[in-house]
């Protein structure tokens, strides 16, 4: 088989460079830099075309700057609307001096020892609620870097001492009007040694960072000119879609693809380990032929999993499970079991999928022992690493690209769908090759976030505080199918928030792992929205028990939580607390920690005359610690409650004999504008160290919500999702 | 065997087989891909497009049935985000992942060609249709009451 060509490699790199965000051609594919401009090889195609004007240099590994002073950052995450490919090039351009709307941005090719987040642990993921945060002195340092070594660049040129010259607007300027472009010093700054500690600024000194900054994305995403994984088009590329198993994790048994094979565009039926591909001239064909395929499937042990049971298991482990201890103060089930005044609630989170609006897909390209994938993915150097190990390759003869995602929410962290399309492209040998899921593939096979169920049990002195807590989520780990962690080791990713800032002398929090028997996946704001919604819901509970206003109650037992105070505080008041809301509305609170970031949130709601929650206001306070582009916070803070409203409302994921049942969006509901009301931001000035905001607030909007509701009508609900049918039921 | 049409004002003929739905003949024959697929079953809005001016979701929109019409897709709308709605979205910093984007823009376009002052109601009945999953809508319903107005004023 013959190699990559040079028009093809061509083809390849200008993937995903929409107008205004224009890459420059070698930051893709060819390198990454290291250290003093070494030149670490990430891609292993034969890249043999000439360079043009505007040679790349790459005086560190964030940015690139070509002879004709187009300065590049390299992102090391993914843009999945989160909008890192604006507050990513702000820190740097803070400290580059330059004007990073003339800035380009380009995605890095998988090297986790560069570009790599020691905030989950070392791999190349987007993911945690943590680019800003990995980024915020590593950013401004390696700005500051650049800053420096062309700088000092311009003092060698000129042979003038380097506190003549300044750095201002993309050139360097020195005594007696000299003055030269970063462009024209790219070069000799490149073979220049990189300053460890250059200087940075303190944030009072900001220019760029911390205003509200229109996103760099934006006009691409306007006017259809975005480049989705779903929308790469090579020379010769042909298309796949693929039957997989009902039940997630069955295997062919036989297959008979003849009628299949004779349909219009059809071009081959390849067989994967996860099911059957048939692949066409356009997708359309392919999926309408695939539908002809006559398979027998071996369903395996998935096949005896359904929802009932699911619960029923994981209510027994609760019981009777290995408990892995988290915290305890004092001998909790001890005065608990003394009280006579003990609330006790078990609390359940339901399955939902991630349903990202652009559905999986990834196009491959094989040829010659070398692989090359484009396409949406948040974990790049899994996918390198992986692919490899599935289809015979070196890493080194894997390349990633990724293009802007249609929404990630954790579902894009796994690369099921990548190995798929290497493993079709392979047996395509040559062709380039588009593996696209459809709705009903999406739905029915993702890695759904766990249910769980939550135990709960207080003591209430006479003051009608608790005296003592205890606290059990039994419930599905993640980290053990996607990391390997041990069955017996502590899950952080099923304690966060886990421990709220409330006052309670005697506590004890533990956590069950149970597999209920369906694939579970990080799903956006992970085990918060599950720890949130338990405490959250029976601190109110408390409060009406001891005959509390909720907003007191959780006030005057947060007397070591300033932060969490003071968003309290201002969420209540904006949302007009203290005064009645019109006749049938009731509001409800909620407060919290997570990521570094503390929010409280009202929900204003009431229920329609078939008993359906309508929510009429939102109104969130946020303490984020200093904020890169405020704008941006309150655009994931609006995005966040609009998911924590559809998981808390309308959607549940069901499995029976082994199938999920929803397949497409008439079963599983998205949040419509219809469903959208208004919401009302507060975003509190802080220097403290910016916190993540990508994820937490959609763990507010359950309990806020559940609260209204039972100051509405009296009802407490405890079950996700809180359809007309749960509140009548509870 | 093709069907003939109008898209962006250009005339094409379409060779897909005639039940082929608009959305692919648009993405995978025509090569335009800003019209997005999202579900397939009209429930999402992503490929929403104009046909003679009507917003459509082109995933049910079999190609057989646009013969002689006139069919518009996102990129009619302008290719320098000119249109006012284009400058509304990029004034409210609408999109986030920004799949959605193309037919929450071309329903909103149809919207506002019948309609110089829509009203919440105006908007939550025409827009919910689309569905977003990154949850734009508050900045949506902003972007199109400013468009309105703009566009009113011009």
């Amino acid at each position: 088989m013959t190699s990559f060509t040079k028009s093809e490699i061509a083809a390849i790199e200008s993937v995903g460079t929409p107008k205004g965000l224009k890459a420059s051609r070698r930051s893709f594919l060819k390198t990454s830099a290291i250290g003093g401009g070494g030149l670490l090889m990430s891609f292993a195609l034969p890249f043999k075309s000439a360079q043009a004007a505007g040679t790349v240099h790459t005086p560190n590994a964030w940015v690139h700057i070509s002879d004709t002073n187009v300065i590049t950052l390299i992102s090391a995450r993914s843009e999945m609307g989160q909008g890192v490919y604006t507050a990513l090039p702000m820190l740097i351009a803070e400290e580059l001096n330059v004007d990073f709307r003339k800035m380009k941005v380009a995605i890095a090719p998988p090297d986790a020892k560069v570009y790599g987040n020691p905030l989950v642990g070392g791999p190349q993921l987007t993911g945690g609620s943590t680019s800003v945060r990995d980024a915020w002195e590593k950013l401004r340092v390696g700005g500051a870097q650049v800053r420096e070594m062309l700088i000092s660049a311009a003092a060698d040129k000129w042979k003038v001492d380097r506190s003549e010259l300044k750095a201002v607007d993309g050139s360097v300027i020195g005594p007696n009007g000299r003055k030269a472009t970063y462009g024209q010093l790219a070069a000799a700054a490149s073979k220049l040694p990189v300053p460890e500690k250059p200087p940075i600024k303190d944030p009072s000194q900001f220019t760029i960072v911390g205003k509200a900054t229109r996103r760099l994305d934006t006009p691409a995403k306007v006017n259809g000119t975005a480049e989705f994984g779903i929308d790469v088009k090579l020379p010769g590329m042909v298309y796949a879609a693929l039957e997989q198993c009902p039940v997630i994790g069955g295997t062919v048994k036989s297959v008979d693809s003849s009628k299949a094979k004779s349909m219009p565009g059809v071009i081959d039926v390849v067989q994967i380990p996860d099911g059957v591909a048939v692949v066409a001239n356009t997708w359309w064909r392919a999926n309408q032929a695939r539908k002809a395929l006559a398979i027998v499937w071996d369903e395996g042990a998935g096949a005896n999993v359904n929802t009932a049971a699911m619960y029923e298991g994981t209510r027994a482990a609760a019981k009777s499970g290995t408990a892995l201890p988290l915290k305890a103060v004092g001998d909790a089930d001890a005065v608990i079991g003394a009280s006579q005044n003990v609330v006790r609630a078990e609390y359940v989170s339901q399955n939902v999928s991630h349903s990202p609006l652009e559905p999986m897909n990834f196009t491959a390209w094989y040829k010659d022992g070398k692989m090359a994938l484009i396409g949406p993915t948040q974990w790049q150097d899994a996918a390198q690493s992986a692919i490899a190990k599935e289809v015979g390759l070196k890493p080194e003869d894997v390349s990633v690209k990724t293009t802007f995602l249609g929404g990630g929410f954790g579902r894009r962290i796994d690369i099921d769908f990548i190995v798929q399309a290497a493993q079709i492209a392979k047996a395509m040998g040559g062709k380039p090759v588009k593996l696209v899921w459809s709705r009903e593939d999406d739905l029915t096979h993702d890695f759904y976030r766990p249910l769980a169920i939550h135990t709960m049990a207080a003591s209430l002195g006479a003051d009608g505080k608790p005296t003592a807590m205890t606290w059990r989520h039994t419930g599905q780990s993640i980290t053990g199918r996607v990391f390997g962690l041990p069955a017996a080791v502590q899950d952080p990713l099923m304690t966060e928030a886990a421990i709220a800032g409330y006052d309670i002398p005697a506590t004890k929090h533990d956590v069950v792992k149970h597999d209920a028997g369906l694939r579970v996946g990080y799903l956006r704001s992970v085990s918060h929205a599950v720890n949130v919604w338990a405490n959250e819901g029976f601190v109110d509970e408390l409060a009406v028990k001891a005959g509390k206003d909720p907003l007191e109650y959780r006030m005057s037992m947060l007397g070591k939580g300033p932060r969490y105070t003071n968003v309290l505080k201002l969420a209540a008041d904006k949302a007009g607390w203290a005064t009645p809301p019109a006749a049938g509305r009731a509001r409800g609170i909620a407060v919290m920690e997570g990521y570094e970031s503390y929010l409280a949130l009202v929900a204003e709601v009431s229920l329609d005359s078939g008993g359906a929650v309508k929510v009429h206001k939102y109104t969130v306070a946020a303490d984020v610690g200093y904020m890169v582009n405020p704008d941006t916070v309150e655009a994931q803070i609006q995005s966040s409650l609009n998911f924590g409203q559809g998981m808390a409302l309308m959607q549940n994921i069901t499995v029976d004999k082994g199938r999920v049942q929803q397949t497409n969006f008439h079963q599983f509901l998205l949040p419509r504008m219809s469903d959208s009301p208004p919401i009302d931001v507060i975003l509190v000035k802080s220097t403290e160290k910016p916190g993540g905001i990508g994820e937490p607030a959609v763990a507010l909007v359950a309990p806020a919500i559940a609260n209204a509701i039972a100051k509405l009508n009296g009802k407490r609900v405890r079950t996700m999702p809180m359809t007309a049918d749960a509140i009548k039921s509870a | 065997m093709s069907v003939k049409f109008q898209i962006n004002g250009k005339a094409v003929a379409a060779k897909s087989e005639p039940d082929t739905p608009m959305l692919w003949v648009i993405r995978d024959e025509l090569g335009l891909t800003g019209t997005k697929f999202g579900c397939g079953m009209a429930l999402c809005g992503a490929c929403t497009i104009h046909v003679n001016g009507q917003a459509v979701r082109s995933c049910q929109t079999p190609v057989s049935s646009v013969s002689g019409k006139r069919v518009s897709t996102i990129e009619s709308l302008s290719k320098n985000n000119s249109h006012p709605l284009q400058q509304a979205w990029i004034k409210h910093d609408v999109p986030q992942c920004g799949y959605c984007q193309s037919g929450q823009l071309m329903s909103a376009a149809a919207l506002l060609s019948t309609n110089k002052n829509p009203s919440d109601a105006d908007i939550d009945a025409a827009m919910s249709g689309n569905i977003c999953r990154c949850g734009t809508y508050p900045r949506i319903r902003a972007a199109i009451k400013d468009a309105a107005s703009s566009m009113r004023k011009a």
